[in-house]
């Protein structure tokens, strides 16, 4: 059924559109162009933020960190384990689902690693990556608190997720 | 400013890790190739970043945003009070908000990103408002009922029933958005526009 959410949600909003007596294809080519503006003012912000990940990763700067981290996330409850996945997390979407997947064929998907990666992925976002998309595309330079509150959320996730899987699954 | 601070503090600890640990070469790889990844992520999403906006459009001009607005505006005018005189602003706060719920979230990033630049205020050109860092850290925390992508990587590893982590991510999601949310009201009090 969930395929299907995608296609009907087409359909429905065509023949809405044309019930309407709208230029259905019209509309649809204007908003694609403003898709395109879109990602013009995006893509300054993505190049940069990528550049910056990328070198992180490289540098081998991700596990040094997370080697130091694992104690600390092991005092909150955290597995340590997951460390590595708590940095690349809010950089980069496939970086982190590229890094879950590998921990979760170490540890078995249904251990208890293994879901509190999964629970780690389905219930946090690609922090870094959303805000400069919304920073650049908006033209914002004072970002206030937006960071730090973004940053305590993700954390309370990575926590919770901790405690539900522990919750849970026994 | 924080970004450029975020920017030149991620360039030193690479630099001084890569040193640290012998890894120059891969270091100097990577500045190049990074940026290559952003154009190619850029064009990765610009298809579904452009049918996206063109649906959006369309499903604006069909009514359905509206209706849709109008379901979610109890809970919307709560977060962003913004909404309850601005007629766009709700219908794309709630065509974002619904996005992500669904998990469409390459269209959710335009809805969500042509709501804040409705939120922005004129007036005080650059600055992040309350509503507006409201807008963002609710896109940054994940409202996403059923994470496919998750449930398929634990289907491939031979999960027993993969999709059995729901309930789990759903307590998960809503503890942090409560959490980022209330972060955000509070430090919006004290935290004074500069």
């Amino acid at each position: 059924m969930l395929d299907y959410i995608v296609p009907l949600l087409l359909l429905t909003a065509s023949l809405l559109a044309l019930r309407k007596k709208e230029n259905t294809y019209d509309l649809l080519l204007t908003g694609a162009a403003d898709g395109l503006k879109l990602l013009l003012s995006i893509t300054p912000a993505l190049i940069f933020l990528l550049t910056a990940v990328s070198m992180l990763r490289a540098s081998g700067a991700v596990e040094l960190i997370s080697s130091f981290l694992a104690p600390v996330f092991g005092f909150f409850g955290i597995p340590p384990e997951t460390a590595i996945l708590i940095l690349v997390r809010p950089l980069s979407g496939s970086a982190a689902l590229a890094v879950g997947a590998d921990l979760m064929a170490q540890h078995g998907p249904d251990s208890l690693i293994g879901r509190t990666v999964a629970v780690m992925l389905g219930s946090t976002e690609t922090t870094f990556y959303t805000i400069s998309v919304y920073f650049g595309a908006a033209g914002i330079k004072k970002t206030r608190y937006t960071i730090p509150a973004a940053l305590i959320a993700d954390f309370t996730g990575f926590l919770v997720a901790s405690l539900t899987v522990r919750m849970f699954f026994r | 400013m924080v970004m450029s601070w975020i920017w030149t503090g991620i360039l030193a600890i690479s630099v001084v890790c890569a040193m640290f640990l012998g890894r120059g070469q891969q270091l100097s790889a990577a500045v190049l190739s990074g940026a290559q990844s952003g154009i190619t992520l850029t064009l990765s999403i610009a298809g579904s970043i452009c049918l996206w906006t063109g649906v959006g459009k369309l499903m604006e001009h069909a009514g359905i945003t509206k209706k849709l607005a109008r379901l979610m505006r109890p809970l919307l005018v709560r977060v962003f009070p913004s909404a309850k005189t601005d007629d766009i602003l709700s219908q794309r706060l709630s065509a974002n908000l619904s996005a992500n719920i669904l998990g469409l979230g390459n269209a959710a990033t335009p809805m969500g990103i042509q709501a804040a630049q409705r939120l922005a205020d004129p007036n005080k050109p650059g600055l992040a408002t309350d509503e507006l860092c409201r807008l963002i850290v609710l896109n940054t925390a994940s409202i996403q009922l059923i994470p496919g992508n998750v449930a398929a990587v634990r289907a491939s590893l031979g999960a027993g029933a993969p999709f059995d982590i729901l309930p789990a991510v759903w307590v998960t999601s809503v503890c942090s958005v409560a959490v980022g949310l209330t972060a955000a009201l509070l430090m919006g009090k004290v935290w004074r526009n500069a």
